[in-house]
C-alpha cells in the first residue's frame, strides 16, 4: 500500500510528508516533521499532552490521522512564541513556576491559549473544566490555573 | 523575579529563598526540551517487548524463528541473552532490590510472574514491523494458578511464586518456601503494658489498593553499542548512575564503557528509579549493531512498571482519657508484586513517627503475588501506614471529645523525642505545622451539612547520600554547574540560586546542566527527597574550594598572608591595612586572568551527604459528600510542611500541592482493578482515574521553616512528605461529613453510597 | 489499510457496500483511533465522511433541527439557537471526553460506536431524534433508540451510514436536560446517563415527556414507564418517587470496573429525578 502524500501548513510553514493510513498526526509531527514538542502520554486522548490546534480547533493530535490533515492548518507548541517573543502564557508559566517536570506543559500552553482566544475572561471554574483534558501529575494544577487566570487578566489590560 | 546585572554582585545572599525563573524553563515552555522519547539517532531501530498474557505461567519454550525471518527484523532477545545473576541485595533509592530478581523482572526466565512480564524483545526497522514480529514469536506457556490478593498469598497452600523464597526475619527459618518474603519488626517499650494503662483502646483494620505513580511520560530508552562494547544510553530516569550500574551488571559490561545520559524526565515519583527498557535496548543494540529506541505504551506502563503496594494494615492504639498516647501497635501486610521488595520497612518505621509514644510495636510482612513488581512511590510505604494510624488518632480524638489538632499537639514528636524506629529527633517542625494549620482561616470556617473537615499529619525521614557536583568558572566569569541528580521538578533553579549566592555572581550568569555518567563522579539517584539537600551541600563544598583557591591566588598577587584576605560577597577582599593598597577582586576578575594565576578555576564537591532532616507536614481538607451518589468533592485544602529552608519557595510549594493532589487521587479514585483472571482491567488513563484540574481546588501551601542544623542553609528534603498526610486527612474528613469511618481505599462513590445506604443515610 | 475521503454520500455508501474486509466510517476518530491503537479493530478500509456536506451542517427543517452526523460537539456548543432550543442535547455532546475530544467527537460517531454509555445518545433519544440512514438500497429513517441494539451492535446493514439526525419541532414551554454520573468531574465514561425532555402546559403541568437512561443496560433505554410516571404531574414529590421507581425498574446493568449493579440502579433513579427537575426549570423559563 503506497503511503499518502500530504501537504499542510504547520505553524505557518508549508509542509509535505508521507504517511501510512494508521499514522496519527502526533506520529507525523514527532517522527516525520521532527516537531517533538507535542508529547505522547497515552495515545488514547486521555491526557492532552499531544494537544495541537487544527484549523483553529483544540484537538488531541493522537486522535487525528496524518492523512486527514491535507490542506489543513496545524499549530503546535513550537509555533507559540513569535521569534524571541514568548506568548504571555509562556512567560507567565515560567514566572509563576507553573511547571515542574514540564512534560504536560506544551499541552497546557496550547490548550490555555485556545481557551483565552475563545474566552478572555474565564472564571477559575471555567479554566479548570476547559483544561480537564490535560493531565498533570506534578503540580496539582494550582499554579497552572493561577498562571492562566493571571495571564488572562494581564492580556485584558492590554 | 531575579535581577540581572552585567557584573558580579557585591552584596550578600540574594537568590536563595526567592522565586527565580528556572534556567531550564525556556526550553520547557517552547517544546524544545528533550525528554526520553524525543531522542533519535540516525539508523535507529525500534524495539518492542513481547509480554506474558498470563499472570502466572511456566515458560516452556520460546520460538523466535518466524519472527527473525520477517524482513526488517534485526535482532530478538530472550532470557537466553541474559546471564543469570546470583542473589545480591543492593540499595535502590529507599528500597532494596536483588539482582537475581532484577534480571528476571527485566526478562522473564523460568516463569512469567505477572500479566505484562517481558518474555522477549524485538528490534526492527519500524514500529509496524516490530509489532508484527511480536505476533510471530511463539511462546509455549504452562499456565499456573495465580494469586493477587495479599492475604490470600500469605495463606499456606497459596500458589507459590518462587520455590526458593523462605521468609526472612523469622526464627527459626521456615523449611517450606512461601510467598512471604520477609518479616520486619520494630519495638519500643512494652505495648501490652501500655494498653493496660489506656482508658481508650481503638483497633481497626484497613485496606488499600495498589496505585501507580502516574507519570505522564512513559518509560523510554535509546541505546547504541559499538563493536568494542562502548555503550551510550539516553534514558528518562531518576538515576542514571544507577542505570549504568544495573546495565553493566546485567550485561557484563565495564561501567566505564557505559555512558548514560539522563534526558529531561516527565515525572518519576520513585517509579523511574529502576530499569525496565534500558538493559533490553542495550542488548538489542549489541545484537543488531544499530541504535535501538524503545518507548513504553501507556498500557505497558500500567501493566509492567511498578505501582506501589496494596496493603492490609491493622492498627491498635491506646490513650489515656487526657489524650496521651500510651501504646501503638500495627501489623502491616504489603504486597511486593512478583518479586520481593515492598516498602513495608519504611511503612513500619513511619507509622508512628510523628508521635512521642513510650510503647510501640510494629510488624510488617513483605508478600509476593502475581502483579507487577512494585517500585517506589513518593515516601514509599508511609502513606499507607500513616493513613491507618491517622484514622485511628482521629477516632481517639472523637471518642475523648478532644480537638484533633490539640490531640496531635499533645503527643507530637519534638526535638529529643526518640522515634520508635531508632534515632532521636533533632530540631523538627511538626508542632509548627500543627500551629500553622490551627491559625488558618480554613480551620476556622464553619461547615454545612454533608461537609466534613479532616486533619492529619505525616512524616518522611529523607536521605542524603553520595553526590558529586562540578563547578567551573569560565574565562568570562560565568559559572558552569554540573550536577548529577536528574531534575524532576525545578532542582536546577534551586541549585543555581545557591551557586549564585555562594560565589556572589548574578543568577543568569550561572548555567546548570545535569551531567552524564561519563562526565561526572558518582551520584546516587534523585529520590529520598535528597537532590536539593545534597546538591546544595555539595555546591557549598565545591564553592569552598574555589573560594580558597581564589584567596590563595590573591595572596600571591598581593603578596599577602592568608589572614589578610577573605572571600565575601562575591569577591576576595583585602583586610585591614592591605585594603589601602589593593582593591577587591571578583570571581570574574580572576576568571579573566586565570591562566596567569594558576590555571583553570573550579571545584568539585564530592560528598556522602549526611544530616538529612526529616520533614513533617500537616494537611487540612474540607470536602462535601453527595449522599445520593456517594461522590465526594474536595472543597478546600491546606498544606503546612516544614522545609527547613526553602531554597526556592515556588518549587517547594509545588511539591506540597502536587503531593496533596496525588493523595486526593489515591484516597478517592485511584486503584488497580483486577479481574479474577489476574489481568489488569484499567490499564489506561481513562479508567485509572487520576485527578484532573476540575477535580481539585487551589491547594494552599504554608511554608514552615525550622532550620535543619546539619545543612549549611538549613534545608530539609520536601518532596515526599506531601503525599503522606492526605489519605488520613481525607478519610477523616469523610468521617466528619458522613459519620462513617472508611477503612478501605479508595473511597470511591460505589463504596461510599453503599455505606450510606446501609445506615439509611443516602438522602439529601 | 486504505483511507478514502469521498465527497458524496453515494461514494461513501458504495465504498462501504463493496468493502471486502472490515471497513469503518471515520468522523471524529475519537473512538476509532483509540481502538486501532489498542488492536481491538484492524480495518482494511477507513471511509472519512467529513467531506460530505450533508453530514456537516446544522439547519432548521420543518420547524425542527437537522444535525449532520459529523458535526462536532464543539460546533454544536457554538450554535446559539440550537443550544437554546435543545440545551440537553448540546450539553450531552459536550460532556464526551475533554475539550480536545469535543473538538472532534460527533453525534454520529458517538451513536455508532455502539456503547450503551455514550453520553449524547440518551439526550437524543429523550429528544425524540430520528436518524436518517443512507445505504445501497436508499435512505430510511430510524428513531435513535432503534439504532443501537446492543454493545457494538447496530441496526445498520452493510453499506449504511448515519447521515444526520432530525430533532422535532419544539412546542412552547419545552426543554431538555442531560446528566451523567462519573466518579471524577470530567473525562470518565458515564457510569449512568439520564436524558429527559418534557413539555409543560400553561399551568405548569407536564403534558409530554421522554426519559432515556444510558449505561444501565445493553443498549440505551427509552423508558416509557418513567415518562408515564411524570406526565400529568407538576413533578411533585409523588411524581418524583414514581419516576425514580420506574427508572430503577428499567435498569438491567452489569457489574464492571466503572460501577456495580446496585450502584448503577440507585444512581439511575437519582439522576432521572435530578435531570427531570432541570428540564422542568428550563421548560418553565421557555
Amino acid at each position: 500500500m503506497a503511503k499518502h502524500h500530504i501537504e499542510a501548513t504547520v505553524n505557518g510553514d508549508p509542509v509535505e510528508f508521507l504517511c501510512e493510513t494508521e499514522d496519527t498526526l502526533l506520529d507525523v509531527l514527532r517522527d516525520t516533521l521532527d516537531l517533538t514538542g507535542s508529547k505522547e502520554g497515552c495515545s488514547s486522548g486521555d491526557c492532552g499532552a499531544c494537544s495541537v490546534m487544527l484549523d483553529g480547533r483544540l484537538v488531541c493530535s493522537c486522535l487525528v490521522l496524518g492523512c486527514e490533515v491535507s490542506g489543513r492548518k496545524i499549530e503546535t507548541i513550537e509555533g507559540m512564541a513569535k521569534g524571541e517573543a514568548l506568548h504571555p502564557l509562556q512567560r507567565r508559566f515560567l514566572e509563576a513556576a507553573a511547571l515542574q517536570c514540564g512534560i504536560c506543559t506544551p499541552g497546557f500552553l496550547v490548550a490555555s491559549k485556545a481557551l483565552l482566544e475563545q474566552n478572555p475572561n474565564p472564571s477559575e471554574h471555567e479554566v479548570r473544566f476547559w483544561l480537564a483534558g490535560n493531565l498533570c501529575r506534578c503540580t496539582g494544577y494550582d499554579k497552572i490555573v493561577t498562571a492562566v487566570m493571571d495571564t488572562a487578566a494581564a492580556m485584558r489590560k492590554g | 523575579m531575579a535581577e540581572t546585572n552585567g557584573h558580579s554582585r557585591t552584596n550578600g545572599q540574594h537568590y536563595v529563598g526567592t522565586r527565580t525563573v528556572r534556567p531550564d524553563g525556556m526550553d520547557k515552555v517552547t517544546g524544545r526540551a528533550r525528554f526520553g522519547a524525543d531522542f533519535n539517532l540516525p539508523g535507529q531501530l525500534i524495539g518492542r517487548v513481547l509480554r506474558s498474557p498470563h499472570p502466572h505461567a511456566r515458560i516452556i519454550a520460546i520460538d523466535t524463528s518466524k519472527a527473525l525471518a520477517l524482513p526488517g527484523v534485526k535482532a530478538i532477545i530472550t532470557r537466553d541473552d541474559f546471564a543469570d545473576q546470583p542473589s545480591e541485595f543492593i540499595p535502590a533509592g529507599e528500597m532494596m532490590m536483588n539482582y537475581k530478581d532484577v534480571v528476571r523482572n527485566v526478562m522473564a526466565r523460568e516463569k512469567a510472574l505477572y500479566e505484562g512480564h517481558p518474555v522477549a524483545a524485538v528490534a526492527a526497522t519500524s514500529t509496524a514491523i516490530a509489532r508484527k514480529a511480536l505476533k510471530l514469536i511463539d511462546v509455549t506457556y504452562e499456565v499456573l494458578p495465580h494469586v493477587i490478593d495479599v492475604v490470600l498469598a500469605m495463606r499456606p497452600g497459596a500458589p507459590l511464586l518462587h520455590d526458593d523464597l523462605f521468609t526472612a526475619g523469622v526464627e527459626p527459618r521456615p523449611d517450606k518456601p512461601s510467598n512471604i518474603a520477609k518479616r520486619v519488626e520494630i519495638k519500643l517499650g512494652d505495648v501490652e503494658a501500655g494498653f493496660k494503662k489506656a482508658d481508650v483502646v481503638i483497633e481497626r483494620e484497613f485496606k488499600t489498593a495498589p496505585v501507580h505513580q502516574g507519570y505522564i511520560e512513559p518509560h523510554a530508552a535509546l541505546a547504541t553499542v559499538s563493536e568494542d562494547g562502548a555503550t551510550e544510553l539516553w534514558t528518562t530516569t531518576q538515576g542514571h548512575f544507577i542505570v549504568r550500574a544495573h546495565c553493566a551488571r546485567l550485561l557484563g559490561l565495564d561501567m566505564g564503557k557505559v555512558r548514560v545520559t539522563a534526558t529531561e524526565i516527565g515525572g518519576g515519583f520513585g517509579g523511574k528509579t529502576v530499569v525496565y527498557l534500558e538493559p533490553l535496548a542495550i542488548a538489542l543494540s549489541r545484537k543488531a549493531k544499530r541504535p535501538v529506541k524503545m518507548v513504553m505504551s501507556r498500557e505497558e506502563v500500567f501493566k509492567a512498571s511498578g505501582p506501589t503496594s496494596g496493603a492490609t494494615v491493622r492498627v491498635k492504639m491506646g490513650a489515656t482519657k487526657d489524650g496521651k498516647f500510651v501504646a501503638g501497635f500495627a501489623e502491616l501486610k504489603y504486597q511486593a508484586g512478583a518479586f520481593q521488595g515492598s516498602p513495608v520497612q519504611p511503612g513500619v518505621m513511619c507509622a508512628y513517627a510523628p508521635y512521642d509514644i513510650e510503647n510501640v510495636h510494629v510488624i510488617g510482612y513483605d508478600v509476593v503475588s502475581n502483579r507487577p513488581k512494585v517500585a517506589a512511590y513518593r515516601a514509599p510505604g508511609a502513606p499507607i501506614s500513616e493513613y491507618a494510624v491517622e484514622s485511628v488518632v482521629d477516632e481517639i480524638a472523637k471518642k475523648l471529645g478532644l480537638d484533633p489538632i490539640e490531640l496531635r499537639m499533645m503527643n507530637a514528636a519534638r526535638e529529643g523525642t526518640k522515634a520508635a524506629y531508632g534515632p532521636k529527633f533533632g530540631p523538627i517542625g511538626l508542632e509548627e505545622t500543627l500551629n500553622a494549620i490551627k491559625k488558618t482561616e480554613h480551620w476556622n470556617t464553619p461547615l454545612r451539612k454533608w461537609q466534613g473537615r479532616g486533619v492529619a499529619s505525616g512524616f518522611w525521614f529523607n536521605i542524603g547520600g553520595e553526590t558529586t557536583v562540578s563547578l567551573t568558572v569560565n574565562e568570562d566569569g560565568t559559572i558552569s554547574l554540573m550536577a548529577g541528580t536528574p531534575d524532576i521538578g525545578g532542582l536546577r533553579a534551586s541549585l543555581t540560586s545557591v551557586v549564585a549566592d555562594e560565589l556572589g555572581v548574578p543568577y543568569d550568569k550561572v548555567r546548570p546542566i545535569i551531567g552524564d555518567t561519563g562526565s561526572l563522579g558518582f551520584n546516587f539517584l534523585t529520590g529520598g527527597s535528597r537532590s536539593a539537600f545534597s546538591g546544595s551541600m555539595a555546591i557549598v563544598e565545591a564553592a569552598k574550594q574555589i573560594k580558597a583557591d581564589l584567596c590563595a591566588r590573591a595572596c600571591k598577587l598581593w603578596e599577602a598572608k592568608p589572614d589578610q584576605v577573605e572571600f565575601k560577597d562575591g569577591a576576595v577582599r583585602p583586610l585591614g591595612a592591605l585594603g589601602e593598597k589593593v582593591k577587591p577582586m571578583t570571581v570574574a576578575d580572576f576568571a579573566k586572568t586565570a591562566g596567569k594565576t594558576g590555571g583553570p578555576i573550579g571545584g568539585v564537591g564530592r560528598i556522602n551527604a549526611q544530616g538529612a532532616g526529616p520533614s513533617f507536614g500537616t494537611h487540612l481538607v474540607d470536602l462535601e459528600v453527595d449522599p445520593e451518589t456517594g461522590r465526594a468533592t474536595i472543597l478546600r485544602y491546606t498544606v503546612a510542611q516544614d522545609a527547613g529552608r526553602a531554597l526556592h519557595p515556588a518549587y517547594v510549594e509545588g511539591q506540597y500541592q502536587g503531593g496533596a493532589v496525588q493523595g486526593i487521587g489515591w484516597a478517592l479514585n485511584e486503584e488497580y482493578v483486577y479481574g479474577d483472571d489476574g489481568k489488569l482491567q484499567n490499564a489506561g488513563f481513562l479508567d485509572y482515574r487520576m485527578p484532573v484540574a476540575s477535580d481539585v481546588p487551589m491547594i494552599d501551601a504554608i511554608l514552615v521553616e525550622v532550620a535543619n542544623p546539619k545543612h549549611p542553609y538549613g534545608v530539609r528534603g520536601v518532596g515526599e512528605t506531601p503525599i503522606v498526610p492526605p489519605l488520613g486527612a481525607i478519610a477523616n474528613a469523610m468521617e466528619n461529613a458522613t459519620g462513617i469511618r472508611f477503612t478501605e481505599l479508595p473511597m470511591s462513590p460505589p463504596k461510599v453510597l453503599k455505606a450510606l445506604k446501609d445506615k439509611g443515610l443516602n438522602k439529601a | 489499510m486504505r483511507y478514502e475521503a469521498p465527497e458524496s454520500l453515494e461514494g461513501a455508501v458504495a465504498l462501504l457496500a463493496e468493502a471486502k474486509g472490515e471497513a469503518r466510517v471515520l468522523a471524529g476518530g475519537t473512538d476509532l483511533l483509540v481502538q486501532m491503537r489498542a488492536d481491538v479493530v484492524d480495518p482494511e478500509l477507513i471511509v472519512d465522511i467529513k467531506k460530505i456536506p450533508e453530514t456537516r451542517t446544522v439547519t432548521e427543517e420543518q420547524g425542527g433541527w437537522r444535525i449532520g452526523a459529523a458535526v462536532t460537539g464543539a460546533e454544536l456548543k457554538e450554535h446559539a439557537r440550537l443550544k437554546r432550543v435543545w440545551p440537553g442535547v448540546v450539553e450531552a455532546a459536550n460532556l464526551i471526553g475533554s475539550t480536545q475530544v469535543q473538538g472532534r467527537a460527533t453525534l454520529g460517531g458517538n451513536l455508532c460506536n455502539g456503547s450503551p454509555a455514550a453520553d449524547s445518545v440518551p439526550a437524543l433519544i429523550a429528544a425524540g431524534a430520528v436518524a436518517t440512514l443512507a445505504g445501497p438500497k436508499g435512505r430510511r429513517d430510524l428513531p435513535v433508540e432503534d439504532v443501537m441494539l446492543g454493545p457494538r451492535k447496530l441496526a445498520l446493514t452493510k453499506g449504511e451510514i448515519v447521515v444526520s439526525f432530525l430533532l422535532p419541532p419544539r412546542p412552547a414551554r419545552s426543554s431538555d436536560a442531560y446528566l451523567r454520573f462519573i466518579p471524577r468531574t470530567e473525562m470518565d465514561i458515564a457510569v449512568v446517563g439520564a436524558g429527559v425532555s418534557l413539555t409543560l402546559d400553561a399551568g405548569g403541568t407536564i403534558t409530554a415527556a421522554r426519559v432515556s437512561l444510558g449505561a444501565v443496560a445493553a443498549r440505551v433505554l427509552l423508558v416509557s414507564e418513567a415518562a408515564q410516571a411524570i406526565i400529568g404531574s407538576r413533578l411533585d414529590r409523588a411524581a418524583q418517587d414514581r419516576l425514580e421507581a420506574a427508572a430503577r425498574a428499567a435498569c438491567r446493568p452489569i457489574d464492571d470496573k466503572r460501577g456495580t449493579i446496585e450502584f448503577r440502579t440507585d444512581v439511575a433513579a437519582v439522576l432521572a429525578r435530578r435531570t427531570a427537575l432541570i428540564a422542568l426549570d428550563r421548560a418553565r423559563a421557555n
